[in-house]
């Protein structure tokens, strides 16, 4: 059983969740994530890790809902717990030091980011971050992003906040007038990522992308989580989740993420169903 | 009452199909012994769920043996002089003895033999590929079926945790040394138990959230209930072994840190073969193509089947293709059949004859309807515009001259390809050695497929106090083989431990015998 020790809200959807996982917390390096499972019931689901206390033996989960486990996993309070935390898990992220980065959050690929951003900020390299959200109110953790970039830029698709654009836009910018990028690391919803490969394809910049696939064990026993890398078949949960992103398959990896579309709204309907009764009754 | 022969046969053919009214006791008590007399050519037949039912529900297949009809088999047994039979059990149980014992209803003798060489013999019973083994080797199956001695398993384990209650065992006081057991499949859960009786302090370290191995993730439900594997792993604990599940070695802590930071006075690695194969033909990355390990993971750790009172999905194909030929194999068609699929094909690209599966798991599978498609490879597996499966292209093989493995080897038939409509493919083409602990060990030794090199009497590994057995350094084998390997150890590790102590201490110990049965 790990407890939950806290939660913070910091979005409509996106919940940040501590919970305590003491061996994690001790071993886990950037870009490295675990697989949990709420209750006897649930799946195993894959979630970065954002930060981790190796004192208070405690990792920072921040989740956004968009299936049932997760709605469920936002719901949760401190005090409730987690059945499996088993991590960390996946291949550290690689660091360049010294090294002008660019780091690239699309939505809640900011969480992901922000582990990785603070390694390249520890390893005295110079750190560009970009930001970007479809609205202002969907931004997350800009503040923290700020403290340990060089320079952060924010951008939003609908302009209610930082530069109206999408964040392609913004490293197209950086492109143009800034000095040599040796790195961009995006990470976000799949479109986001084969868009930002595209820019730094004609570039020549090298890309790396964190993937995010359907997974079951997260140890490479069953090989659910495959993708084509540079025409090799790679398992993201033991041979990533990092990868050169110009090399990616992405119409494969985008199409075997709905594999289960049909299940993941009958699961969805039930649990908001049990879910409305429930809270129905207690009101 | 006159009994011939032709009606023994006669009524065990009927048995099989009827169990409700079963006359038995009236018939056997006038039978009483007369198995042997009359020479019974035939193993009585087990009493298993109708093909039509069971290929919908995933309870258990074959229900076993009642007490009539194992004291009939068992009085099958001739009593030959060699006894070939025990020779051909890798744990060498005294089978002869067992099957007397059951003959003459001594059935809690029967469990103390059993038990005295195989600590899970209501698992071996069930999974061991006994027409290679044991049965292979009897006497009476030179003219006849052999004994059906892993029926007989099967039904004194069931009978003794039914009747008898638990005992555990007493243990040696606690020698002060810690063992640590990486995987907790058969291979660990067999050593854990010896040690700790030894008065060891062992602690399984399991990377996934249940314990078990292939026994709990691969193996369904239908053909071993998990109820049975759970107790046996619930006995550990009342042992005195403790379980850590969700414990990655090689991420949530390295061999180097349970050797160093947390004391262990020893390592037994017996991780699994737990890396799946995927054909190298086109399509292989269309949704509804599955490794057998993914496919049976969903089903049985994750309990798919129950989808949606489980949150796990598996795809619930109509027309499931699932490609291979060893017990994975059946296990994941009989699955597909269960999770409603109107056709199950299973393709091989050998014949029936060089199949691996166990004899019984391909007789059950084609009594539920499964599809033989022998000789047949794939070539190309086909999508729809959603990226889905829609078909699979095969071909026709033919057998050619023995290959390396002194199997003949299949060649495609050119021209003979065709298309089987599917909309779900499994691959079940074999298992290599999962890297996860051996990547972040450089030290240990590992071979060119990966799996740890081993003595194969001790399972002693290149690094001292590191010892390895099961399917992680013979690649994929069997249950029984990774119980011997796993008992092999831990005879070396009891070994291996006290001439350390020997060594350490200046006066002279107290030498005692291990106590470990060989
Ligand atoms: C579907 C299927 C059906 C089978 N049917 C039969 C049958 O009928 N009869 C038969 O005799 N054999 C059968 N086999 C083969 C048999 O199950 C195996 O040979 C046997 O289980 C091997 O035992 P093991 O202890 O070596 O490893 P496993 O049973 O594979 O267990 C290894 C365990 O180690 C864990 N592990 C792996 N890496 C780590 C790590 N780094 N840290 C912590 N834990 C780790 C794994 O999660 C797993 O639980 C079957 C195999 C499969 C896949
Ligand atoms: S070989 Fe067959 S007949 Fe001989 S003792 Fe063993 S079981 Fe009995
Ligand atoms: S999730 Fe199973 S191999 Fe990666």
């Amino acid at each position: 059983m790990h407890v939950i020790v806290g939660r913070k809200q910091l979005a409509p959807d996106v919940v940040q969740t501590e919970v305590e996982a003491p061996l994690v917390a001790r071993k886990r390096k950037a870009g490295q994530f675990v697989m949990i499972r709420i209750s006897e019931e649930g799946e195993r689901i894959p979630l970065t890790i954002a930060d981790s206390d190796p004192v208070r033996g405690t990792i920072t989960l921040i989740v956004q809902a968009v299936g049932k486990s997760t709605k469920q996993l936002n719901q949760l309070q401190p005090g409730d717990t987690l059945v499996d935390v088993v991590g960390p898990l996946g291949k550290p992220t690689h660091i360049e030091p010294n090294a002008n980065v660019v780091c690239i959050g699309g939505g809640i690929g900011a969480a992901v980011v922000y582990p990785i951003l603070k390694a390249y900020k520890d390893s005295s390299s110079h750190v560009t971050s970009i930001i970007g959200a479809r609205t202002k109110d969907l931004l997350i953790l800009e503040q923290e992003i700020r403290a340990r970039s060089e320079q952060t830029i924010v951008t939003t698709d609908d302009g209610s906040y930082g530069m109206h654009g999408f964040v392609t836009d913004a490293l197209k910018k950086l492109m143009n007038n800034g000095k040599p990028i040796d790195l961009v690391i995006a990470i976000g919803p799949v479109p986001m990522m084969r868009a930002v490969c595209r820019v730094t394809q004609e570039a020549k910049i090298k890309t790396i992308v964190s993937l995010n696939p359907i997974m079951v064990d997260g140890t490479g026993m069953c090989g659910g989580c495959r993708v084509m890398v540079g025409g090799k078949m790679q398992f993201v949960c033991v041979d990533g989740p990092e990868f050169e992103g110009h090399e990616v398959d992405f119409d494969e990896l985008t199409a075997r993420l709905k594999s289960y579309v049909e299940f993941e709204k009958e699961a969805q309907a039930r649990y908001e169903n049990i879910c409305g009764v429930h809270c129905g009754l207690e009101s | 009452m006159k009994i011939s022969v032709a009606s023994i046969a006669a009524w065990s053919r009927e048995s099989r199909a009827v169990r409700h009214g079963f006359e038995s006791k009236i018939l056997l008590s006038s039978v009483k012994n007369m198995a042997k007399k009359i020479g019974a050519k035939t193993k009585t037949p087990m009493m298993c769920q109708d093909p039509q039912v069971r290929a919908h529900n995933f309870n258990e297949v074959a229900l076993g043996y009642r007490e009539e009809e194992a004291v009939f088999e068992a009085n099958r047994c001739i009593e030959c002089k060699n006894m070939p039979c025990i020779a051909g059990c890798p744990v060498e149980i005294d089978i002869p003895s067992f099957v007397k014992a059951i003959a003459e209803r001594r059935f809690e003798d029967a469990t103390r033999i059993l038990k005295s060489r195989n600590s899970l013999p209501a698992i071996c019973g069930r999974v061991c590929p006994q027409e290679e083994q044991c049965e292979l080797k009897c006497t009476l199956g030179a003219r006849f079926e052999p004994v059906a001695i892993g029926r007989l398993e099967r039904f004194v384990a069931d009978w003794a945790r039914a009747h008898m209650a638990e005992e555990i065992p007493t243990k040696r006081p606690s020698n002060g040394k810690k063992v640590a057991v990486v995987g907790s499949g058969p291979a660990g859960l067999t050593l854990a138990g010896d040690l700790v009786q030894l008065g060891y302090q062992v602690t399984i370290f399991e990377a996934l959230h249940k314990a078990g191995g292939v026994l709990v993730y691969g193996i369904p439900e239908f053909r071993l209930p998990k109820n049975i594997v759970q107790q046996e792993i619930d006995y550990l604990i009342k042992m005195g072994v403790e379980l850590k599940t969700s414990v990655v070695i090689g991420k949530s802590l390295t061999l180097t840190e349970l050797m160093t930071e947390l004391g262990f006075d020893a390592v037994f690695i017996g991780t699994g073969a737990g890396l799946p194969s995927f054909m190298k033909i086109p399509g292989i990355n269309l949704i509804g193509v599955y490794s057998a390990n993914e496919y049976l993971t969903r089903s049985n750790l994750m309990k798919a089947y129950r989808f949606p009172e489980y949150d796990t999905p598996v795809i619930r194909g109509r027309n499931v293709a699932v490609v291979g030929g060893g017990n994975t194999a059946m296990d994941s068609i009989r699955t597909a059949l269960r999770l409603g699929a109107e056709n199950a094909y299973l393709v091989y690209r050998r014949s029936r004859a060089e199949m691996p599966a166990r004899k019984e798991e391909v007789e059950h599978a084609e009594e539920e309807g499964v599809q033989f498609h022998m000789l047949t490879n794939p070539v190309e597996i086909l999508g729809n515009e959603k990226v889905r499966v829609r078909s699979m292209r095969v071909q026709k093989m033919e057998l050619g001259d023995p290959d390396e493995s002194g199997r003949r080897k299949p060649i495609p038939i050119p021209g003979s390809e065709f298309e089987l409509n599917v909309d779900t493919v499994v691959m079940a083409v074999g298992q290599g050695a999962n890297p996860v602990l051996t990547s972040t060990a450089p030290d240990l030794k590992t071979n060119k497929w990966g799996n740890i090199v081993a003595d194969p009497e001790t399972g002693a590994t290149n690094i001292p106090g590191v010892f390895a057995g099961g399917d992680i350094v013979s690649g994929g084998a069997t249950v029984i083989l990774a119980m011997g390997a796993g008992r092999k150890a831990a005879r070396a590790i009891d070994q291996y431990l006290r001439e350390l102590n020997l060594n350490a201490t200046p006066q002279p110990q107290e030498a005692e015998e291990s106590t470990v049965p060989n």
